[in-house]
């Protein structure tokens, strides 16, 4: 539920990375952090556990610039892909206004994927929300991997609602922002739609 | 190996759709809703009040913001609520409508508006708790009363979006085109 304020000319919306453990979405965002500049950013906060697993999300906000004399800010936000953290999970789904899956390309990860996949829907359910027509983006990380899964294969299998989907290797940046800025568009453009 | 493009099926694309509306606040609730802020700094000697909604962003503010790192802090204080609030479930509760963490310094103090609203007030010892409680009670009604006129309102229209047309659009990805290079 994107914030739209008229007399702070503001505007604020969400979107949140969701995918398996280990899939990437941390390096995702970690990723931004370091290649946007400064001042378009905010503080990068991880809740995670000693052996960096994210425990409850990680939050970046990214300030895009004033856009019709609105001060435009994204806040991204990864939800922890343990199996565990279910719970946490739900609570960021909360109010979101763009989803992006990170998928883990590893052929072994293919099963983790659609539980994982399978749990989104579940939780966006459990806030009413449909993901039919939602702004929503897939990205196929770890593509620099030798035991990786066709992209075909990923599509067929991950990608039912035929959204767009990016190769990646998150840990290189390469699709990084080209996932980014494809939610972002879709969001701002569903905005310009209600 | 293949990277960064994106890629889709032959299948016509969705178009993206809406999740929720948007919350929009407009000029004459937004001053009604600084008043009542301001008013609460003033009587309870707080030093900071934030208006946060459930999903982090910062509504309106009172007070000295300049040492606060507010995005950060809303996000938090967000998620602090909503775990608060699942915590509640689990033993039974439908909600804790309030949340106090005393520092040795200062405190913060957190009251649900209503569903979708947090108000936060953080004040040292030269405020008391039990003003800072009190204060809030009132003050939180008068915000809610603020708040049930603009849920009415966009109720009644579809969200009025001055502003957010194709154009709007286009420029927008203008902009992320050039963040994001």
């Amino acid at each position: 539920m994107s914030l739209i304020n008229y007399a702070s000319r503001e505007i604020n919306c969400k979107i949140v990375y969701y995918g398996p453990g280990l899939g990437g979405k941390t390096t995702n965002i970690k990723y931004v952090y370091s290649k946007i500049a400064p001042e378009t950013r905010g503080k990068l906060i991880s809740l995670a556990t000693e052996l960096d697993r994210t425990l409850f999300f990680d939050f970046l906000p990214v300030d895009l610039g004033t856009i019709r004399g609105f001060k435009t800010r994204f806040h991204l936000y990864t939800v922890p892909g343990q199996v565990y953290y279910n719970a946490s999970r739900k609570l960021i789904l909360k109010g979101l206004d763009g989803l992006v899956f990170v998928a883990d390309s590893q052929a072994d990860r293919l099963d983790d994927n659609i539980d994982s996949l399978q749990n989104m829907y579940e939780n966006l359910d459990t806030h009413g929300l449909r993901i039919d027509g939602m702004p929503f983006v897939m990205q196929w990380n770890k593509r620099d991997l030798p035991n990786v899964s066709p992209m075909d294969e990923l599509d067929a299998v991950l990608n039912t609602l035929n959204v767009p989907y990016f190769p990646a290797i998150a840990t290189q940046g390469s699709g990084v922002f080209e996932t980014l800025k494809e939610v972002s568009k879709m969001v701002l453009r569903a905005l310009s739609q209600q | 190996m293949e990277s960064g493009n994106c890629c889709s099926r032959g299948r016509p694309k969705k178009e993206p759709g809406t999740l929720q509306k948007s919350l929009s606040i407009f000029e004459e609730d937004y001053w009604a809703i600084n008043q009542q802020l301001s008013y609460l700094l003033k009587s309870t000697n707080a030093l900071i009040v934030l208006l946060i909604d459930r999903t982090g962003q910062v509504i309106t503010s009172a007070g000295d913001l300049s040492r606060l790192d507010v995005p950060s802090f809303a996000s938090l204080q967000a998620a602090d609520v909503a775990a608060t609030s699942q915590l509640a479930s689990l033993i039974g509760e439908k909600e804790f409508g309030t949340l106090f963490h005393q520092g040795r310094r200062d405190s913060i103090y957190v009251a649900l508006i209503n569903s979708n609203i947090i108000l936060v007030v953080i004040f040292d010892d030269r405020a008391t708790l039990g003003l800072v409680r009190v204060r809030v009670k009132t003050v939180g009604e008068q915000v809610a009363r603020i708040f049930e006129r603009i849920f009415a309102k966009l109720d009644r229209k579809p969200v009025a979006t001055p502003g957010f047309d194709d154009d709007f659009a286009l420029e927008a990805e203008a902009e992320i085109d050039n963040l994001f290079k």
